[in-house]
This record gives structure tokens, C-alpha cells and sequence, in this order.
């Protein structure tokens, strides 16, 4: 041992530690779990004293002190009602029906409840792993269901469906439509794009690399903005693009780069021998990839689709910034309404966003894992 | 010969000349009907507009800005000046808390476990625009109206229009400050080195903590006071109580907090994530082996765990510093004025120079993007370089 590393070794032995004193049983875990020391001591006692603060409270204001009924502001002022007043829930049973579709005319309200039955349809054909021919299901949601939706929602005076003009849509609606286009447009261009980049073609991979790069290096924002004002720009002669379509476009674009990320990650995962044997059974290329590399590597990235479809979920709120009537913005123009002017509203309006997209996050999360879980099984095995 | 499962190579020239083509051909006709818009609505393409008057006023500003002498281009410069200062400061604060919180969710304590991952849990679901709004409206509620702010001592004011500090001018003499704490700086950095060197040789690193605090804060004080005595003390503008508002020092708005404090809780809710699965990716036995060598076990997380998993957090942490920066562009939403706000927001609908704002911006973004890879892949090399 040289000098130099002197300074590291102990020259006294550590004493010997006592012998545990419990083991076993509730209260040697809720030693071991809360209470090892005194630090982690304390920090337990402050947590439980948080929580005995909060849970009441969150408790209070959502259940307890909550106002269920009511026509107006006045009924969630607790100077007008005589008591403390929590959650304006009154407000959200008002507007609910704003809330999920915007200005769409009230006697075609069946349309849009049609579609998200249809969607619902497509999207749990897709998401349930053990579900009969899941090839239909994809064809289903990627190739009908668009030209289904865009027929109802928008109309067609040929089959007796009054057109409805996209400035009417908002809420729920437009939020969803946002995602689904953004889902359906870009998983096959991501594949294309992610196929793309793996190629020997190297006009073929710059083409693809710097269109991925481009899209993951601004923020969506920006996109938005850019569809907004250059779009129209573009097209030639007079044609214009409907206000809804810009941003749809703007989405579609930057959604397919991260997608086509996701997609690449799976294609690397698959190892080379897959490709090779493929080639030597005397498949060409491109019927290897289509019948061999793809689906597993589609089968592998379940999870981070689902993760990007959250992504983009979340991001869908940011249309309402070039004006799109989505969720949010309705949000903010219901608790503007001057009838319903009371301190309660907006908290309640918050809440009620907050709770919506959790529910819907956290569930697609956990999907996620679910997914992510099962293929490590099956890969266990 | 040539490998005769491989596409013939004549396919594959003409496969690609024709995208080329095909690709030009789009750009040509996008550009040409954009052309033949912009002149039929009176817009002169190209950049001189920046050096036009720009006329409008930018709530803050890092450099000197009056509406009434500015160009196009010194907003643009005052724009990109505050998104680089939120998402700098936003990016150190959620490292720090993201740190905290993904070490929090390997603790111990069951409570504390539980409490790390009901934060991540709920911040990296909900969208980052609610999470402004919702900041944004906070953080008025819980400050005094404008008419009656809060007063430390007639130099530091509070009230909803913002935070408002006393402000050192550091010209002439007064720039001493400043280049007293880039000299602390220096000599911190050559010490870490010494210290680098001192245990790569095997030898007790050097201490760093203290006496490069010491370094940093004490010549700059020394300087100060220094200047106070030689009769050239550092100028002072101090906030004062103006007819309609606080007027003068140094604002800091609330817009601002709220961003700061969203964008920074947001991405630390990603960042615990990263770091959680960096800690996950170290094997037990080193964590046992540190314990049996009678490390406590922060001296194990610190020597041992953390620097063996900061191979696997730093590239995802790299591509979370760079959605900080593009979320920083959010600010528009709640009115502080980035470089989306100002330029692509006020700038475009006063000049209508679509094309060349647009392009601007995105450019700005792309480098800021490009120059946060380069720095973090050179560290990313240095981290992955001490694999054995």
C-alpha cells in the first residue's frame, strides 16, 4: 500500500452493530418503511401532517363544500349562499355540452357522439392485444374511419348530412380530432420516414434525416404558426386552406418526426440475422421488411407509440393558441361568461381540465406499461 | 460482382434523381406562388426590415430598449435574450429538483417514495399549457395588488405588476465587480482541476466546495466594498413608488415566475424519471459494495451510484434540456415576451413579413438545438469515456 492512498484506509475497527431487534411482522415494517432514522423520521411525520392538511381539504372542496345546483354565478358566491363554498360543479353541468362540442348545432349533436362511438370502436380493436383480426381493426381505423369522420363530421348534403363549418366545432371534439389526425397521419409516414433513414440510398436518408431533424428541432408552436401564415402562402392561385386544416397539417408534420424516432428504435432493435434469413428464404427487400422487420419492430415500440400518441395528446391544448376552439380555449371562454362570474369558477374550470386530462394520460400511461410488461414476459421466456 | 439481392444500381440512381426532382420542383412551385402572394399584396421580401423602427414597447428586457429608438432587430435580440434567460434558469432549477425527486423515488422511506412518484406522476400528465395558466393565475392571486405592494425598506417592492429589485450599474469603475467574480470563477475552475488531478494520481482530492464559494463571492465583495471607500461606490437605481406604479430598478414580472416555475416543475417531472432509471441501471452490488467498504449511504449514492449512472441519464437528459427550450416558447401564451411573443407574435402582425419571420425564428431554434447537442455529446464522450 503506498502513501498515497493512506489517507482512505480506516486504522480503527468499526464497532460491531447490535442485533436487529424486530424482524418480523407490522411494526418491523413500519420501522424499516417510515421510521429507519431519526431524519427519515421527521420527514414521515411532515408528510403525514401534509397529508392530514390536504386530504381534508381536497376533500372539502371538491365533495363537501361543493355547489351541485345552480343556474348562475350567484348560486357559488358564499356571500350570496351563507356558507363556505368549494367547487362550482353547477358550472360545469351547465356547460357540459359546450365543453364537448363547441358551437356544433344542437339538433346534429348525434354526429359527433357517432363518431367517438366509432372511434371508440377502432381504438379498442386496436389497444386490446387478444382481439380477432387486428389487421381488419388497423385498416378499419387507419383507411374507413378517417373518410367515415371527415363524412360526419363535416357533412355531405349528398347522403342528407347537413355541412357543419369547421368554426363551429370546439371542445372535446376538436381536441380529439386534433389527436386522431395526428395519430392516423403520422404513424404511416413516421414508418416511411424511419424506413427512410435506415436506407442505402443516401439522397433517400439525408431527404429523411433532415426533414426528422427539422420537425424535433423547433418547438410546435412555431409550427403552428408557420401552417398558420405561410401555408396559405404556398398553394397556388386562391386556394385557401380552412382554418382547422392549418394547424392539422402543422401537427401531422411534427408528430410523423418523433413517430418516425420511435419506429427507427424498434427497427434497431430487430437484429440483422431477421434481414439476412429473410434474404437467403429468396424474400426480396422490400417484401423482408414488410413480412419479417416491420411487424416485429412495430410489435416492440407498442409502448413508445403510446407514449407519443400522450405527447401529443397534451400537446393538442397548444392549437388554442392560434385559435382553434379546443378544450382549453372553450375552458376559457366558459369561465368567462359574466353569469357566471364568482371567485369558485375558474378553480372549478382548472380542476375539471386537470382531472380530464389525467384521467386520460394516466390511463394511456399505464396501457403503456402494460404492454411494456407483457413483452418483457413474453421475451423471458 | 456485384451483390445480386441488392437493387440494381441503375434503379437506385433513377429512384433518387426523381425524388430530387421531385422535391426541387415542389420547392420551385411553393416559392413561386408565395413570390407571386407577396408581391400582389405589397410585402418587399428579404431582412431589411429589421432595421426599421419597431415602435413597441417589450414589458422586459435583459438590454437596453426604447420603444421609441428600437429597430425590428433589437426586439428580435431582446426576444431571444429572454427565452435564453428562462429556459437557462429554468433547465438549472429542474435539473436540481429533478435530481431531488428521482433520487426521492428510490428512498427508503415508503412516504417519501410514494410522495416522489405522485409528483411525477401528476405533473408529467397533465399539458404543460394548463399548468401555465394555472401558475399564472397562482401566482396574481398571491401577490398584493398593484396599489398596495409589499415594501422591504424602500429598495425592494412586491405586488402583482411584479418583483422589483434595486439595480448595480457595473460601468466605468463598477465593472471591477464583475471581473472580480470572472477571476473567482477562473481560479474555482483551475482548482477543480487540481483536484481532478490530485485523485487521478491517487492522491486526497483537493477541497472545492468552500473555498471556491469563498473565490467566487469574495473578491467581488471585497471589490465593492473597495470602491464604497476609494470614493467610487457602484451606482444603485433603486425602485421607487412612481403616480401609477413602481417605476425604475429591476423588474422581475410575474409572467416570468410563472413560467419559470411551471416550465421548471414540468421538466423536472421528466428529468426524476430519467435519473430513476439511471440509478435502476446500477447494479445492487455496487450500492452493497460501497456499504460493505463503510460509505453511508449519500457517500455511496454520490461516489459510487451516481457517477456510474450519469452514462445512462445524460443523453435523454441532453433531449430534456432541448424540449425545455422549446417549451420556453409557451410564454406566449401568459404575455412574457420570448422570442415567439415578440417576434413571431407582435413582429409579424406589424410587418406581415411571414416568410422571413418564420424562417428566422425556426433558425434560431434549430442552432439553439444544434449547440445543446455538440455541448452535451462532448460531455456525453467524456462520461462514457471512463467506462473499463
Amino acid at each position: 500500500m503506498s502513501l498515497e492512498t493512506e489517507g482512505y484506509v480506516r486504522k480503527t475497527l468499526i464497532p460491531p452493530a447490535p442485533p436487529p431487534r424486530r424482524l418480523g411482522g407490522p411494526l418491523a415494517w413500519v420501522r424499516t418503511n417510515l421510521f429507519p432514522d431519526l431524519a427519515n423520521g421527521l420527514v414521515t411525520l411532515a408528510i403525514l401532517a401534509s397529508l392530514a392538511w390536504l386530504v381534508p381539504e381536497a376533500l372539502r372542496f371538491l365533495v363537501l363544500d361543493a355547489v351541485w345546483t345552480g343556474t348562475s354565478g350567484e348560486a357559488c358566491r358564499p356571500e350570496v349562499v351563507g356558507h363556505p363554498v368549494g367547487a362550482c360543479w353547477a358550472f360545469i353541468g351547465e356547460k357540459i355540452n359546450y365543453l364537448a362540442y363547441g358551437s356544433y348545432p344542437a339538433a346534429e349533436r348525434w354526429r359527433p357522439n357517432l363518431f367517438f362511438a366509432l372511434l371508440g370502436l377502432g381504438a379498442a380493436w386496436m389497444l386490446w392485444l387478444d382481439a380477432p383480426k387486428r389487421a381488419w381493426g388497423a385498416a378499419y381505423l387507419f383507411l374507413v374511419f378517417p373518410v367515415l369522420a371527415y363524412a360526419l363530421l363535416a357533412g355531405m348534403p349528398a347522403l342528407g348530412l347537413a355541412s357543419v363549418a369547421t368554426g363551429l366545432w370546439g371542445g372535446l371534439l376538436v381536441t380529439v380530432v386534433v389527436s386522431m389526425v395526428g395519430i392516423v397521419a403520422s404513424l404511416p409516414l413516421g414508418i416511411l420516414l424511419a424506413l427512410g433513414r435506415r436506407s442505402d440510398w443516401p439522397v433517400v436518408r439525408y431527404a429523411c434525416i433532415g426533414f426528422i431533424e427539422f420537425w424535433r428541432g423547433v418547438p410546435l408552436i412555431t409550427v403552428l404558426f408557420m401552417a398558420n401564415v405561410m401555408l396559405p402562402l404556398f398553394l397556388p392561385g386562391d386556394l385557401t386552406v380552412d382554418r382547422l386544416v392549418r394547424p392539422l397539417v402543422g401537427i401531422a408534420l411534427f408528430a410523423s418526426a418523433y413517430m418516425a424516432e420511435v419506429v427507427r428504435g424498434g427497427l434497431q432493435a430487430i437484429p440483422p440475422g431477421q434481414m439476412r434469413a429473410a434474404l437467403a428464404l429468396g424474400l426480396t427487400p422490400l417484401q423482408a421488411t414488410r413480412a419479417v422487420v416491420l411487424p416485429q419492430a412495430l410489435k416492440i415500440v407498442v409502448p413508445g407509440i403510446v407514449n407519443t400518441l400522450i405527447g401529443l395528446f397534451k400537446d393538442t391544448t397548444l392549437v388554442s393558441i392560434v385559435g382553434i376552439a379546443d378544450f382549453i380555449r372553450v375552458l376559457e371562454a366558459a369561465r368567462a361568461d359574466p353569469r357566471w362570474s364568482a371567485p369558485a369558477v375558474p378553480v372549478t374550470a382548472y380542476a375539471f381540465a386537470a382531472l380530464f386530462y389525467f384521467a386520460v394520460c394516466f390511463s394511456m400511461a399505464r396501457y403503456a406499461g402494460f404492454i411494456e410488461r407483457r413483452l418483457a414476459a413474453g421475451d423471458a421466456r | 460482382m456485384p451483390d445480386p439481392r441488392s437493387t440494381p444500381r441503375w434503379r437506385a440512381l433513377v429512384v433518387q434523381a426523381v425524388l430530387v426532382l421531385a422535391l426541387a420542383g415542389l420547392a420551385y412551385l411553393a416559392a413561386a406562388n408565395a413570390a407571386q402572394k407577396l408581391a400582389r399584396q405589397g410585402i418587399v421580401a428579404g431582412f431589411g426590415f429589421l432595421g426599421r423602427a419597431a415602435g413597441f414597447d417589450i414589458g422586459q428586457s435583459l438590454m437596453p430598449y426604447a420603444a421609441a429608438t428600437a429597430t425590428y432587430f433589437d426586439a428580435f435580440l431582446v426576444g431571444l435574450l429572454n427565452t435564453l434567460l428562462v429556459s437557462g434558469l429554468a433547465i438549472v432549477l429542474s435539473t436540481a429538483l429533478g435530481f431531488a425527486i428521482g433520487i426521492a423515488r428510490r428512498a427508503e422511506n415508503l412516504l417519501v417514495r410514494a410522495f416522489a412518484a405522485a409528483y411525477v406522476e401528476v405533473f408529467r400528465n397533465l399539458p404543460l399549457l394548463l399548468q401555465l395558466l394555472v401558475w399564472y393565475v397562482a401566482v396574481r392571486v398571491a401577490l398584493p395588488a398593484p396599489d398596495d405592494p409589499a415594501a422591504w425598506g424602500q429598495a425592494v417592492f412586491l405586488s402583482q405588476r411584479g418583483l422589483f429589485l434595486p439595480r448595480p450599474d457595473f460601468w466605468g469603475f463598477a465593472a471591477l465587480v464583475p471581473l472580480a467574480c470572472a477571476a473567482g470563477l477562473f481560479a474555482t475552475g483551475l482548482l477543480i482541476r487540481a483536484s481532478r488531478r490530485a485523485v487521478a494520481l491517487g492522491q486526497k482530492p483537493v477541497p472545492v466546495l468552500w473555498p471556491g464559494a469563498l473565490l467566487v463571492l469574495g473578491p467581488p465583495a471585497l471589490a465593492w466594498a473597495g470602491l464604497a471607500l476609494a470614493g467610487h461606490p457602484v451606482p444603485v437605481a433603486y425602485p421607487a413608488r412612481g403616480p401609477f406604479d413602481i417605476e425604475g430598478g429591476l423588474p422581475v414580472r410575474p409572467e416570468f415566475a410563472a413560467l419559470l416555475i411551471g416550465l421548471s416543475t414540468y421538466s423536472a417531472a421528466f428529468i426524476a424519471e430519467i435519473v430513476r432509471s439511471g440509478l435502476d441501471s446500477v447494479g445492487r452490488g455496487q450500492r452493497e459494495a460501497a456499504a460493505a467498504l463503510s460509505l453511508s449511504g449519500a457517500q455511496a449514492l454520490r461516489l459510487v451510484v451516481l457517477p456510474q449512472a450519469m452514462r445512462v441519464i445524460v443523453p435523454p437528459l441532453t433531449s430534456q434540456y432541448l424540449n425545455t427550450t422549446k417549451n420556453s416558447s409557451l410564454a406566449v401564451l401568459i404575455g412574457y415576451p420570448d422570442l415567439v411573443h415578440v417576434f413571431m407574435g407582435t413582429v409579424l402582425n406589424q410587418t406581415n413579413q411571414a416568410v422571413e419571420v418564420v424562417t428566422l425564428t425556426m433558425c434560431v431554434y434549430l442552432s439553439l438545438s444544434l449547440a445543446t447537442a455538440l455541448l452535451m455529446n462532448r460531455y456525453n464522450a467524456r462520461v462514457a469515456g471512463a467506462r473499463r
